[in-house]
């Protein structure tokens, strides 16, 4: 296929997709056998806003009516009974679209010869041999309305894909090809986070819900894919701790509650909105809190910001450059400080009115 | 072959099948279990436990700064991670020859305590009590469930729940009363957390030598308060688990021996007194004993030690089911510890992990998990040692030493008392977790409230001695140190579901070598080059089954209790296959109506 036409056929499927009917109900099928820690699935119900159940329960109006089925939380015993929509979906007989959602990075089976595998989902029936993560991919994504990509592992490949890993882990970009569209003519949908930040999560996936509904249109993407108003801000320009950057006064160790450039934050170069955010309920954080940023939502994770506490090269320079301004500044203030720290002075207890009133006065 | 005895049984000739549940659900990580069933004499006599990922967490660590070890270990769980960088900082602190301040024990301590708290809770009752359930006993043993409708609970005046069945509703997923609350509790506790770690479940403030956790007044009061919310929710999951389990063993006597094992447990002891620990090796006798959870062996209700050095001298990694290639020609990292003792060259200062993907055979090689053993000088044996999911263990091993004895907690005589103050409608609490005849799935099922409530409890002593830090001025919260050219370092601590050890060597201020066993490997581990059974094959082979559906619709519940009994954490998986040279008669895998969710 030419770019040229492949252009042309995502932009008519993308033209398909804004005349989409809505629809009434979809399947979030989640796969967390990538290579993952279930971390995401975790953080997920760590939610709020809304949280998951709200989102199954139909408490959020305008929605599809949402079946999740995710291993963690399946009231299934397992086995068959749980994977039988997926079955399903791979045979392209499931009654609902669906929303293929991957946690966990997708590890390179080309690279095992012979027989193995690196991760499995359920068993090959003809073989009784584990069903690769890759099978999986094949089969679905072709047939998936949207993906989804949780967490840097499966958006970027992440910790698992550092280097010196064996498995050859990538992301599911990496895996499908950028320019992947699913059947609605989206692309994949990536939420960075070690692990995911609970409400950007919820968010991004209540944005691909009412689209499906027919209500919105596609969630704006960046060019890594990520969703643009969660990720379109670093770190710093959200940290509370980013004036003391500022004013060049900088922590040298953890114990100090100023900036931590020196002490191995990445908060400044990195796009992610948690400080700004909080982890949970506004609490918590990273920098804002004293914990340093490692860059866990980008995809240079982990090995562009190893050693993590370490200060990262551009640091030093820039902490440098702004050491005289943010000296002069800091001085200055501290002047300006001190005089606003007064009372004027016609506040006081003597038998005399000396605040200038005047019942009269006029310009 | 088995660790546990065989039980007795009148015997019918057998009528054998083949069940697998792969994936186990309502788990963290991959788990396949294979079994085969005698349903003529109802009873699972064989089971193969497979876990299907690697990723290889000590391969590309090699050559890493050392200081990077707990920001990356912490990503080996989704659920627990937290723990991991708690014990790598415990061990990089062995290593450098450092100390953290005292408030930043404290900080980590009260984050490790909202850990234990938030996870036990969402584990029992949004993932666990679903096997316990008015829908699951409904579909499983409906004569069991009848009868809960016509029995009182005898804690009733504390929950709330006037019977058996109106708690099993209670668990129904995603519409029972406890399950929709645990959901909420579970993000008070996150919240209580991130007070104190940052982030959950990857923290963002733990380092090596203390925290960046500034002590303001306002993330202890924050905390306390979200605690005292959520104290009465404690003290009624200890009273609803006691009533559940209580009436299971009267409903359907007999299954005291499902998923019983013979007793051997491990816990590696969890919580620093920042008094005693100084993370030196020589003295990690003295400062094991004073963490406020008490490590310790326990081999047939004995305990064999409480040593920290003994502990970790004893750990073996065998091969035997495994991907895997043996290491065992390697050049040994580490030939003495500090105390010139020996090292042997399979413990996991010495591993060399050499993965080699391959197909499965139940026969031969079939998972992706080693089987950790603990050697046991006294009968020259590799003892396949449980965590009974981490509580059942640690309340054992605190009970039988019998050392702590602090504000809210106290030990001996069997047993372990917690005191939980005054809540929003139920007065204040004394609990008395005792030691029980079995180690079975029941009992890992109610030990895990009580441990909640000991965080609890642990959790206000912590608080009130962190204020006292505050008060007096001592808010310093990390120790610089320089990495060393070579050293070797060890941290022990409890993970939610057990054992956790992290061992590291450091050549060249390089990672030389890291290896890191969580509680899963423990549990979930296949045979090994001896023919023993890790322990979730050793529960379940042999087990009774009391599910009255027979093979056609059988859903496996006795089986599923048993497995989830040890919470299990495997980004990894169970498998279950029938004996060799055994003909198949039926093979299928069980289904579950889910009618709800």
């Amino acid at each position: 296929m030419t770019s040229e036409s492949h252009t042309t056929a995502a932009r008519e499927r993308i033209e398909r997709s804004e005349e989409h009917e809505g629809i009434d109900e979809i399947t979030i099928l989640w796969i967390s056998e990538g290579m993952s820690c279930d971390g995401d699935t975790v953080s997920l119900t760590a939610a709020m806003q809304p949280s998951i159940e709200d989102v199954v329960l139909g408490l959020i109006p305008g929605l599809p009516k949402v079946n999740l089925v995710n291993k963690v939380l399946s009231p299934s015993l397992g086995g068959e009974d749980f994977l039988t929509p997926y079955r399903q979906a791979a045979r392209g007989e499931l009654d609902t679209p669906f929303i293929l959602v991957i946690e966990g990075s997708v590890p390179n089976q080309d690279i095992i010869e012979g027989d193995g595998f690196w991760t499995s989902f359920g068993n090959d029936p003809a073989t009784g041999q584990p069903q690769t993560i890759n099978w999986w991919i094949d089969q679905l994504a072709p047939k998936a309305w949207a993906v989804v990509a949780a967490g840097t592992c499966a958006t970027y490949g992440g910790i698992h894909g550092m280097a010196g890993n064996p498995t050859g882990s990538m992301g599911l970009g990496d895996y499908l090809g950028w320019d992947y569209r699913s059947t609605a003519g989206l692309p994949i949908v990536n939420v960075p986070g070690c692990p995911i930040q609970p409400e950007n999560f919820m968010e991004t996936l209540v944005w691909v819900l009412q689209h499906a509904a027919g209500d919105a249109p596609p969630p704006p993407l960046d060019h890594m894919l990520r969703p643009q108003w969660l990720f379109g801000k670093t770190v710093h320009e959200g940290c509370d701790r980013g004036s003391y950057y500022e004013q060049a006064d900088f922590g040298l160790d953890y114990n100090s509650p100023k900036c931590m450039v020196k002490t191995g934050c990445w908060g400044p170069v990195v796009n992610c909105n948690v400080p700004k955010r909080g982890w949970m309920a506004g609490i918590g954080g990273c920098p804002n809190v004293g914990g340093i940023c490692i860059g866990c939502t980008m995809p240079g994770f982990p090995d562009a910001f190893m050693p993590f506490m370490d200060e990262p090269p551009g640091g030093t320079l820039s902490s440098m450059v702004i050491k005289p301004y943010g000296a002069i500044i800091r001085r200055l203030r501290g002047v300006t400080n001190e005089m606003v720290n007064h009372e004027p002075k016609w506040r006081h207890r003597k038998n005399k009115l000396t605040s200038g009133y005047d019942p009269y006065w006029r310009p | 072959m088995t660790t546990t005895e065989s039980r007795p049984t009148g015997r019918k000739p057998a009528q054998i099948v083949d069940m697998s549940w792969d994936p186990v659900t309502r788990i963290i990580g991959n788990l396949g279990i294979y079994t085969k069933i005698d349903f003529a004499n109802r009873e699972v006599t064989e089971c193969h436990s497979t876990s299907s990922l690697f990723r290889g967490y000590s391969v590309f660590m090699k050559g890493k700064d050392p200081r990077d070890a707990g920001f990356i270990t912490s990503r080996i769980c989704g659920i627990c991670g937290d723990n991991h960088t708690t014990c790598s900082n415990y061990a990089q602190q062995m290593a450098y020859g450092i100390k953290p301040p005292p408030m930043a024990e404290h900080i980590t301590n009260l984050g490790e305590a909202a850990e234990y708290m938030f996870d036990h809770t969402i584990y029992q009752d949004n993932l666990l009590f679903v096997d316990y359930c008015e829908a699951m006993v409904k579909a499983t043993n409906p004569g069991v469930l009848a009868r809960a409708e016509r029995t009182a609970s005898p804690r009733g005046d504390i929950h709330g729940y006037r019977t058996i069945a109106d708690i099993m509703r209670s668990y129904n997923p995603f519409e029972g009363e406890v399950y929709k609350e645990a959901l909420k509790i579970s993000r008070v506790t996150r919240e209580m957390f991130c007070l104190m770690e940052g982030r959950h479940v990857h923290p963002s403030t733990l380092y090596p030598g203390g925290v960046g956790t500034m002590p303001q007044p306002g993330i202890f009061t924050d905390y306390l308060s979200r605690l005292m919310h959520i104290i009465d929710f404690v003290k009624k999951s200890v009273a609803m688990a006691d009533d559940i389990f209580d009436f299971f063993y009267e409903a359907l006597p007999g299954y005291e021996e499902v998923g019983r094992r013979r007793i051997l447990l491990g816990c590696w002891g969890a919580w620093q007194d920042p008094a005693v620990a100084d993370y030196r090796y020589a003295t990690m006798n003295e400062w094991g004993k004073a963490m406020y959870v008490t490590p310790g062996v326990i081999v047939d209700g004995k305990l064999v030690t409480n040593d920290l050095v003994d502990i970790n001298l004893g750990i073996r990694i065998m091969l035997g089911s495994s991907f895997y290639d043996d290491w065992v020609n390697e050049q040994p990292f580490v030939t003495h510890d500090p105390l010139g003792n020996p090292v042997d060259m399979r413990h996991p200062w010495n591993q060399t992990t050499v993965p080699v993907p391959q197909k499965r055979e139940f026969d031969g090689n079939y998972s992706w998990v080693m089987s950790p053993r603990w050697y046991h000088k006294e009968t020259d044996k590799h003892l396949a040692l449980d965590t009974g999911g981490g509580p059942l263990a640690r309340l054992w091993s605190t009970a039988l030493s019998g050392l702590v004895d602090t504000r809210y907690v106290s030990s001996g005589g069997g047993s372990v008392r917690i005191q939980l103050p005054k809540g929003e409608s139920l007065p204040e609490t004394t609990l008395e977790w005792r030691i029980p005849q079995w180690s079975n799935t029941i009992e890992r099922g109610r030990a895990r409230p009580y441990f909640v409530a000991y965080a609890a409890a642990m959790a206000l002593q912590f608080l009130e001695e962190s204020m006292e830090l505050l008060r007096a001025g001592e808010t310093k919260v990390f120790q610089d140190f320089e990495v060393p050219d070579e050293a070797i370092g060890c941290g022990f601590h409890e993970a939610v579901r057990g054992v956790l050890s992290h061992h590291l060597v450091i050549k060249d201020k390089k990672i030389a070598n890291y290896h890191p066993y969580p509680p899963t490997p423990w549990n979930a581990s296949p045979r090994d080059i001896y023919g023993t059974p890790g322990p979730y094959e050793d529960a379940v082979q042999g087990q009774p089954i009391f599910e009255e559906n027979g093979p056609d619709d059988f859903k496996g519940v006795d089986i599923m209790r048993t497995v989830r009994s040890f919470d299990p954490c495997l980004p990894c998986g169970v498998h279950m296959y029938m004996g060799k040279g055994k003909t198949l008669n039926v093979v299928h895998s069980p289904t579950y109506g889910a009618n709800h969710g």
